[in-house]
């Protein structure tokens, strides 16, 4: 008898259909991808100041771009369509099969991780293209950008799959998640300059990732410079590499534990 | 060993006993068949050997395992049971052949895709994407799934509903081919023409218990009760119910002289047996 094929293999493989079944849904393709680069043209064309010596609103909003993209990518779109697999009846299936959970899990992530590479692809194009964005250029600020992306994408992914609990159907699960995560862009300063946001607004973002990958994705696009004008004068890079693992923490421990399979 | 063994199943949701004491033995090889009504505990009954849901009491052996096994072990568990459900309707992105490969990748021995394709009959249908398929190619799709990996026990959930009568035909060759490969198949079905072409036993089940475990021919005392035999009779159709039905032929034969106008013998069918089971039960 053959040994059954390990849960990271089987992984890996998931990660191949998913991205397949991804890459045949068109109109979301071209929506989900391009996503970020439509928001920066609309905003990078209206606000057109510079909010600090040298940083234009481009710059700052491409920071708040790619960390709501990891939000977007990861965490709103799980939570969306996993509680329409479900309502399909697919989970139920995978389920009765011997694939292991966590190889739905990493299928998931590598669908997410191969999404936001492209995607900041796009952005970094159009906005080094159009927008006059500036590409950081020391290798400390991209080592910065390559562990943000990694453990907030992580975060995310974990955060989406255990939020997909929370809808009770396919259908209703936009009306749930979006209006979250709309919020927590406003308040975590992705759409506005975060210290010109009301006192409580900061103090509720605090509690949330998105606020602290926004601030570290600032640390990498902004000169340092900036960390002054920071709430708390400085880029708090370890306390953002804390948050974020606390809440990847949080997600994987609901998302094993509480997954759900079936509909009832 | 049998393949399914349970002693005493109970589950119950708040106030209603769905499942109220459920005995069955199984043993490899036959196909079984559970019949019941709509709210009878059968699907419920199936869903926790499935490892679906969890149980209230009782004892469960599926191939050895405990259907709530965790961990390596319920993936060995299911790597040797397959489950066709009821409605599924995912991946439609996915073509046919695609769906079929990735899922034989999930069990250590896997048949071959080609001759599960050919077996489920939906070879020209390979490269089809799932959501173009027909509701019947569909379903097929669904018992390529639940057999792609071997497995010795297939729990196959109301497969026919919405088939026409010459996919249902198809369908039942294609059981009896697994049948031929020693596969065990516990059959949910609301057909009671399925349960008599297909299965070895059944069982029917109303409000949590199992009323009779029988052949389709026995059942209900349905091989020793009466028949009906009916003829014409100038402008009147008669009719006699009779132990000896023969008896009865010979003798209107003789009445007739040769040919018994409109003659018809009549016994039971197997769900005029089972409606009056599961109506006797309410009374």
């Amino acid at each position: 008898m053959n040994k059954i094929p390990s849960a990271l293999n089987l992984g890996i493989r998931r990660g191949g259909l998913e991205i397949r079944q991804f890459a045949r849904q068109r109109e979301s393709v071209v929506f989900t991808l391009l996503f970020p680069v439509i928001l920066l043209a609309i905003f990078g064309s209206v606000f057109k100041d510079t909010i600090a010596p040298g940083v234009t609103f481009s710059q700052y909003f491409v920071a708040g771009m790619i960390a709501s993209g990891l939000v977007n990518t990861g965490f709103q779109s799980l939570a969306i369509t996993i509680p329409m697999e479900r309502d399909v009846g697919g989970l139920k299936r995978l389920r009765g099969t011997p694939m292991p959970a966590s190889s739905y899990f990493i299928g998931k992530a590598i669908l997410i991780a191969v999404s936001m590479i492209i995607q900041f692809a796009l952005l970094f194009g159009f906005g080094l293209l159009f927008f006059g964005v500036e590409m950081p250029t020391e290798l400390s600020k991209w080592l910065t950008f390559t562990w943000l992306v990694l453990l907030g994408s992580a975060c995310s992914t974990a955060l989406g799959i255990a939020f997909s609990i929370v809808p009770k159907s396919g259908r209703g699960a936009s009306a749930v998640v979006s209006p979250i995560v709309i919020i927590l862009q406003f308040f975590s300063g992705v759409f506005f300059v975060f210290t010109q946001l009301p006192t409580w607004m900061q103090q509720l973002a605090a509690i949330f990732p998105l606020k602290w990958l926004t601030q570290g994705m600032r640390s990498v696009f902004l000169p340092d410079s900036f960390a002054a004008q920071e709430v708390a004068k400085s880029w708090e890079t370890e306390r953002t590499f804390f948050i974020l693992v606390l809440w990847l923490v949080i997600g994987v421990f609901f998302s094993v534990r509480k997954f759900k399979w079936d509909r009832d | 060993m049998n393949v399914i063994e349970v002693k005493g199943l109970k589950k119950s949701y708040g106030q209603v006993h769905a499942v109220r004491g459920v005995d069955l033995s199984i043993p490899a090889g036959e196909i079984f068949a559970l019949l019941g009504p709509n709210g009878a505990g059968k699907t419920t009954t199936v869903e926790i050997l499935e490892g679906f849901r969890s149980r209230d009491a009782g004892e469960i052996s599926i191939l050895g395992f405990d259907p709530q096994t965790t961990g390596h072990a319920a993936r060995q568990w299911r790597n040797r049971i397959g489950i066709v459900l009821q409605s599924a309707a995912d991946a439609g992105d996915l073509t046919v052949i695609e769906t079929v490969k990735h899922f034989s990748e999930y069990y250590s021995n896997p048949r071959n895709v080609d001759e599960v394709m050919a077996a489920v009959g939906l070879e020209e249908k390979s490269g089809a994407l799932i959501r173009n398929l027909s509701g019947g190619q569909r379903r097929r799709l669904d018992v390529a799934l639940g057999i792609i990996g071997s497995p010795e026990l297939l729990f196959l959930d109301e497969p026919t509903t919405g088939f026409d009568p010459e996919a249902r035909r198809a369908f039942w060759a294609l059981i009896e081919k697994l049948r031929g490969t020693g596969t065990t198949i516990l059959l949910t079905t609301h057909y009671l023409d399925e349960a008599e072409a297909l299965a070895d036993r059944v069982a029917v089940i109303n409000n949590g218990l199992i009323i009779e475990v029988s052949t389709p021919s026995e059942l209900g005392g349905r091989a020793t009760s009466q028949a009906v035999v009916s003829w014409r009779d100038g402008s009147q159709v008669k009719t006699e119910a009779t132990d000896n039905p023969t008896a009865v032929v010979a003798r209107l034969s003789t009445h007739f002289g040769g040919e018994i106008p409109e003659l018809a013998v009549i016994r039971p069918s197997l769900e005029d047996i089972y409606l009056k089971m599961i109506g006797g039960v309410h009374e």
